[in-house]
């Protein structure tokens, strides 16, 4: 199927980042620097591999490396309010069993910054 | 020069995404996001689903779909209106593209409008596209291990529709151990084991979406 996720994301986050460098005058990027959630199903490699390709038409970012930070999943339980790591997906509070679990971090997919002058 | 954006990728969507939201809210129609991967009967249960309540509800459908309009031809036929986006290439729908097919839909009209995604378990859950849920459909034939590969889908649906029942004589697809891990994901989310072809189970899905779309409507 012709989808690539990654390429999708990524072409989203080289359009912010260009935005954000003309309003505030770079006029070259050096770092982008990314957080993403596992929750997200995003591949690092496939988006390292977006990256090298679409920022060659970009004599902004042209330059400019990537790096990526993945947060874990961390749940925090509705009952007892217990914060947890949440591992393979199971979101069930290990110190009451509940499994009413809001997500703390995890689904995060932002830009954090970019480095340019 | 460090400059701090924390910047969501997925902002200008949001945005576009809780517009249509209150359009939605106050037309007090209900809007049921349908994803799946390919091939798994999505168009066929849409079919199921509005014979079952085409009779009780005001159903629209936007079908989304990368280059053909065939499934749209198919839910056309079942006389219910019906909108085709075409997304040319992309993976999935974003809420832009449903603000700007809503002129062609009577809105006032209607009671549930169904958005069928494009095929694809990934990227459709990254969109808002200003439902009021998101359900989705797996069948038997794609095996088990879907629920790791994809938690954010399975995270965020209300409901999951486990279609092709009728061919689990057939796969070695473990419907217990897929509730688990479902639920183990999302324990609030209802599953529904269906075959569309036969028509089994899509009753008690019909139900519960009916008692859904009632409830908003009340408001
Ligand atoms: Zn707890």
């Amino acid at each position: 199927m012709n989808c690539m996720h990654e390429l999708a994301l990524m072409q989203g986050i080289l359009d912010v980042v260009t935005k954000n460098a003309h309003s505030y005058g770079l006029r070259r990027i050096t770092k982008i620097k990314l957080v993403i959630g596992k929750l997200r199903a995003v591949v690092p490699d496939s988006l390292e591999f977006c990256f090298t390709t679409l920022k060659e038409d970009i004599p902004l970012i042209a330059q400019g490396e990537l790096e990526v930070e993945i947060k874990e999943i961390e749940g925090s339980c509705r009952r007892c309010s217990h914060q947890f790591l949440v591992e393979g997906y199971r979101f069930r509070c290990p110190q009451c069993e509940c499994t009413d679990v809001d997500i703390v971090s995890g689904s995060e997919l932002y830009v954090d910054y970019i480095e340019g002058d | 020069m460090q400059i701090k954006l924390v910047s969501s990728i997925l902002g200008v969507n949001d945005t576009l995404a809780a517009a249509n939201r209150e359009l939605f809210r106050e037309k007090g129609v209900f809007v049921l996001n349908l994803m799946s991967s390919p091939g798994s009967g999505k168009t066929t249960i849409l079919e199921r689903t509005i014979e079952h309540l085409q009779h009780q509800l005001n159903i629209g459908v936007i079908e989304g779909d990368i280059c053909t309009a065939r499934d749209a031809e198919r839910i056309a036929q079942k006389g219910v209106p019906v909108v085709q986006i075409n997304t040319s290439g992309a993976c999935h729908l974003d809420a832009n593209m449903i603000a700007s097919c809503l002129e062609d839909l009577n809105l006032d009209e209607l009671d549930l409008l169904v958005v069928e995604n494009v095929g694809n378990l990934v990227c459709p859950a990254e969109f808002d596209i200003g439902e009021d849920m998101k359900v989705m459909v797996l069948s038997v034939t794609e095996g088990n291990d879907k629920p790791c590969k994809y938690p954010l889908m399975f995270r965020e649906s209300r409901a999951l529709l486990v279609n092709k029942i009728d061919l689990l004589p057939y796969t070695n697809f473990d419907m217990d151990a897929l509730e688990q891990d479902v639920r183990g994901i999302n324990s609030a989310i209802q599953i529904f084991p269906v075959s569309a072809l036969k028509d089994e189970g899509v009753e008690a899905w019909c139900q519960w979406l009916t008692q859904l779309v009632r409830r908003k409507r009340e408001k």
